[in-house]
């Protein structure tokens, strides 16, 4: 509690609390230990007193009365009872009527044993039912999606799920219809509760009505082990990973002030499935015969033992170093890795083989050094009340859904004010204060103008695609609001383009950020946006080109690591684009992939292809044979989440803890493990037997890593932020300049969608046929121009390619631009991409 | 079946128009689908959400809750009988039953020729003029049998002169251009904060 907050004296049960200004009675309570029965209140909705559970006696200087402490605040000298007579005869006559219509059909309900309706009977309930009529009946467990089921007898029209949908997710698809004797929740007919959130009311309904479908008649909580642990995505949203009989059942979102609030988007919470898929990888796999036989030009992957695939792998690995030089080896991937995990294999590949073409990114994110050289910010920080937030990235519904939540809940209630400098429409949108929708490239302009540049016209008589006026207001805002903390929410918002001209747009904000930070006001930061798992953990442990642990360059860290590893190499090496390239050109003789598909997620997959045939031993550790891996001639089987320990860190730097609950599949190792076992088989001895080492080490060695140690980790509930980078933000020699377009051609966003070809969703059978079929949006009045229906099959032909595709209008598109989906399962955008132009323009025509 | 015709459309941006907030025209423009096709087909309320900005749920949620919002095809009138206490004590039960009998339907029940949908229904608020009933919401009072009677002829060949079911009123409130919501704001103001538009919108919704 800040200090100038007062506090307000209430009496609980005859001892003295001090509450907050303004705080409903019934939190005030909880903090000081005192439980009050409840059903529709949820600390991080707002109280609707639906339930009437919570009713207590509670005296503001006129006698005590029951009131419901959901809805009354707290006042000086508030005296509260919670175990008088007379409320627990009211909670005895709320669960009554509570029970009334409720089926009690516990035996077969799944959320028995958890279930707060049962809980609180037991505790304050009647015990039996003066209730001899008909209950109410509705059909049994109805979809409102794909992934829950609604049984509306069980409903006791808490407002839970219907509030969810509404105020936290903003999408109010299911509602109360027929109120009165017959209220029920329901969708519209025939239009699903389509939510990427939906898993949500499932953990937050106090009875057994929603059930997920992945965990319906799976499990009883008093079967399942439980540990607390970090999901792997970019938020690193805090779950518990609950599993039974060695398999992982169920993920529940966490209530992490800092993170995610308690929510998950349904991709996270039902990927669970994926890590008991058959498919699994189990034992090390080598290159041999159909029959079986070790064959190094064999056709097929066939098991063998650990001894031999680590050591064909260090065989190939000395091979290469010693015929063309440690550069002839090449690491890929690794984002999806614990840091321990990440920083065993950056020590091998830096310090032991003495490669620098490591790469976790595959040129789909932003460069690492930019990334990690900007003042980096917290979520809280972005949600600051009356803060402003510039969102220079994806769709955070789509690639971040829970930094989505959170956002919106800033701006729906906090007043914080969203600029959207994005080319397209997102799902924040319709909540931003401007929506500057730059033409694909163009975002420096419109940055430049935001921050304090000149407010000119370009060419065509607006900034960048953003109407004059409107970036002229959004840059007064900011300026209104510079005592407030400003914070950017950066990612690559298409992929049809390369980041150059996002790392061009931020050079614009970071020129004028001195600007914003004079006079001690809090200035400008940055949370990237980045996609897949462990990302900034990757750039943090130095699994990025030029760089080492510890957020420094190799320039600048080089010698005080040398001494710990022994050796590092002497020139940068290439990121993902010239790691591949050289591999196309025969210069890489080894390439390892750490859970990375180029083939997949590469924007350039004839290159990735060409690159994947041309490398003489491709090595790769990972969970499924995906496209790359299959061609791969070593594979290790790794340990999953939930399966390993290990830390994880967010897009703020946060590092929080990842736990083990089920043991890998087979023989699958850890990643640090193998890369560990893989240095002892090149002569070097990294003296790890557990991932605690390797993080000591990492608190060693790794300068922005100093001092976090794994007790303090381990004992905040929040986890540690590492904060400090050695690295200067460096501007682009010189912007990238953006061809024009013509009139007759569109410009092409590619962006990714929630659900996608992934290889946790694909592998996750709630989730797989939940991947939308791919659809070019167009805004509505570019339909006229191009000559062609909405709705219409058309031909889009660019410079690369051609290919036919539905074409709908989405007025979330701006004029002048196409978008489509990154990743979708049918068609491949990067069929269309041309990957030696900085954009891509396309043509439509009927087929 | 169906989404609103071109009239009806032109109507409900008029009623939109006098409202601040597009959501408040919610009720009003069910009304108008009713008024359209008798009853408020799923297919209006989709509409309506679109015109309003809110996801059809919604639409369901609040048309859900008015027992005068038909959500399935009802006849041509509506003829409500009162129940309530003081009908019921002046023989509103023999009313029903005489109504059951001549008409052969149930309450709920629609008669065969589409004509008649025959409701039993709470205190519609008329006590002194018990028992009650109502043609398409017009009221008929001190009703007797024999009066339910010559109604229902009238009804049958059209010369009972009831507006249609779903027509509220037969004159249309028309509020002028200067004085809709939002477009001239009192005098000496500016835009309430809540009627600002995102400067940002640049009026083809990109």
């Amino acid at each position: 509690m800040s200090e100038n907050e007062t506090v307000v004296n209430i009496t609980v049960n005859g001892q003295p609390v001090e509450a907050k200004p303004g705080e409903w009675v019934i939190a005030a309570a909880e903090r000081a230990g005192v439980y009050i029965p409840h059903f529709c209140y949820h600390p991080r909705m707002n109280s609707v007193g639906m339930c009437r559970m919570c009713i207590v006696d509670i005296d503001a200087g006129r006698g005590p009365a029951l009131q419901p402490s959901c809805m009354v605040e707290v006042s000086e000298g508030m005296v509260v009872d919670t175990t008088s007579e007379q409320t627990r005869k009211a909670q005895d006559g709320v669960l009554e009527f509570l029970l009334l219509n409720h089926p009690l059909d516990c035996p077969v309900c799944d959320k028995g044993g958890e279930c707060p309706l049962q809980d609180q009977t037991m505790a304050y309930g009647p015990g039996e039912s003066r209730f001899v009529e008909e209950k109410r009946h509705f059909e049994k467990p109805i979809p409102v999606n794909d992934l829950v089921y609604l049984d509306r007898e069980r409903c006791i029209l808490c407002d839970r799920c219907t509030r969810f949908a509404d105020e936290v997710a903003g999408d109010p698809l299911i509602t109360f219809q027929d109120r009165g004797d017959q209220t029920q929740v329901n969708t519209f007919p025939d239009l699903p509760f389509s939510s990427y959130f939906s898993g949500n009311t499932v953990q937050i309904c106090p009875v057994g009505a929603l059930t997920a479908v992945p965990y319906r008649f799976k499990a009883r909580p008093w079967d399942l082990t439980e540990v607390e642990s970090t999901y792997p995505n970019p938020m690193g949203d805090r779950v518990v990973v609950q599993a039974s009989r060695d398999q992982v059942l169920r993920y529940q979102g966490v209530d992490s002030d800092a993170v995610n609030w308690g929510w998950l988007t349904d991709k996270d919470r039902f990927a669970f499935e994926a890590t008991a898929s058959e498919l699994r990888l189990h034992t090390p796999l080598v290159r041999g015969t159909p029959l079986g036989r070790l064959d190094p030009g064999g056709s097929e992957l066939v098991e063998t033992s650990w001894g031999q695939a680590l050591s064909m792998a260090a065989d190939a690995i000395k091979a290469a170093a010693a015929d063309k030089g440690p550069q002839s080896v090449a690491v890929l991937g690794g984002a999806r890795l614990t840091n321990e995990d990440q920083y065993a294999w950056a020590r091998l590949a830096k310090g032991v083989i003495g490669t620098d073409h490591v790469d976790a990114q595959l040129d789909d994110g932003l460069p690492a050094e930019g990334v990690l050289s900007l003042p980096r910010a917290t979520i809280n920080r972005a949600c600051t009340p009356g803060g402003t937030v510039i969102l220079m990235a994806p769709d955070p519904k789509e690639e971040q859904g829970t930094l989505y939540l959170r956002l919106r809940h800033a701006i729906v209630n906090d007043g914080v004010q969203l600029i959207e400098l994005t080319p397209r429409a997102t799902g924040l949108s319709h909540l931003a204060a401007f929506r500057l929708h730059h033409r694909p490239g163009e975002a420096a302009a419109v940055a430049a103008a935001l921050m304090g540049g000149d407010i000119e016209a370009g060419p065509d008589g607006d900034i960048g695609g953003a109407p004059v006026s409107a970036v002229a207001a959004a840059a007064a805002a900011i300026a209104d609001r510079a005592d407030q903390p400003l914070t950017v929410v950066l990612g690559r918002p298409s992929l049809a383009e390369p980041a150059d001209f996002t790392m061009d747009a931020v050079a614009e904000l970071v020129r004028f950020a001195n600007l914003l930070s004079a006079g001690g006001r809090p200035g400008i930061a940055f949370l990237p946006a980045l996609h897949r798992g462990n990302v900034l953990g990757a750039l943090d442990m130095g699994l990025a080109p030029g760089l080492l642990p510890g957020r420094i360059t190799l320039a600048d860290g080089g010698p005080a690591l040398a001494e710990a590893w022994g050796s590092v190499p002497s020139n940068p090496g290439a990121d993902a684009r010239g790691i591949l390239q050289a591999a196309a050109n025969g210069q890489i003789d080894v390439l390892i992939l750490l859970g990375a598909d180029p083939l997949g997620d590469f924007p350039r997959r004839e290159l990735a292809d060409e690159a994947l045939s041309r490398v003489g031993t491709i090595v790769a550790s990972d969970l499924f044979l995906n496209p790359s891996t299959v061609r791969a001639h070593i594979v290790f089987p790794a340990a999953g989440f939930a399966e390993r320990r290990g830390t994880h860190t967010n897009l703020e730097g946060r590092i929080t803890v990842q736990r083990q609950v089920v043991t890998p599949p087979g023989t699958a190792r850890a990643d640090w493990a193998i890369a560990t076992e893989l240095a002892r088989q090149l002569g070097a001895d990294f003296g790890f037997g557990a991932p605690e080492d390797v993080w000591d080490e990492i608190t060693r060695v790794a300068p922005s890593h100093r001092n976090l140690s794994m007790e303090a980790i381990d004992a905040s509930e929040d986890g540690v932020v590492a904060a400090d980078s050695s690295i200067a933000f460096t501007p682009p020699d010189h912007a990238t300049p953006v061809p024009h377009v013509d009139a007759y051609s569109l410009r092409l966003v590619a962006a990714r969608r929630m659900y996608d070809r992934g290889t946790l969703p694909q592998h996750a059978p709630s989730l797989a046929g939940l991947a939308p079929t791919a659809v070019l949006a167009v805004n509505p009045y570019d339909f006229d121009r191009v000559g062609v229906e909405p709705g219409a099959d058309v031909q889009v032909i660019s410079n690369a390619g051609e290919m036919d595709m539905p074409v709908v209008a989405d007025p979330g598109v701006p004029r002048g631009t196409a978008a489509f989906g990154y990743n979708y399962p049918d068609l491949d955008v990067r069929d269309l991409v041309d990957p030696d132009a900085m954009v891509t323009d396309l043509r439509i025509q009927t087929r | 079946m169906a989404r609103l015709n071109a009239n009806s459309l032109g109507v409900a941006q008029e009623i939109i128009a006098r409202y601040p907030v597009p959501r408040s025209a919610l009720i009003p423009l069910l009304h108008l689908a009713q008024e359209q096709d008798g009853y408020v087909t799923e297919d209006a309320m989709a509409h309506i959400a679109e015109l309003v900005g809110v996801t059809p749920a919604e639409v369901m949620g609040t048309c859900s809750f008015y027992e005068m919002l038909k959500r399935e095809p009802v006849g041509e009138y509506m003829v409500n009988i009162c129940n309530g206490i003081s009908c019921h004590l002046l023989g509103s039960s023999d009313l029903i039953h005489h109504a059951e009998a001549t008409l052969g339907v149930r309450p709920g029940g629609t008669t065969d020729d589409g004509k008649i949908t025959l409701e039993a229904v709470e205190c519609i608020a008329a006590c002194t003029e018990a028992p009650c009933l109502q043609v398409n919401y017009r009221y008929r009072n001190r009703v007797t049998a024999d009066d339910f009677d010559q109604l229902v002829s009238e009804l049958r060949d059209d010369t009972a002169k009831v507006a249609s079911h779903g027509q509220l009123a037969r004159v249309r409130q028309h509020i002028s251009d200067d004085r809709r919501a939002g477009v001239s704001p009192p005098d000496g103001q500016g835009e309430p904060a809540w009627l600002a538009r995102n400067p940002s919108d640049n009026g083809d919704g990109s």
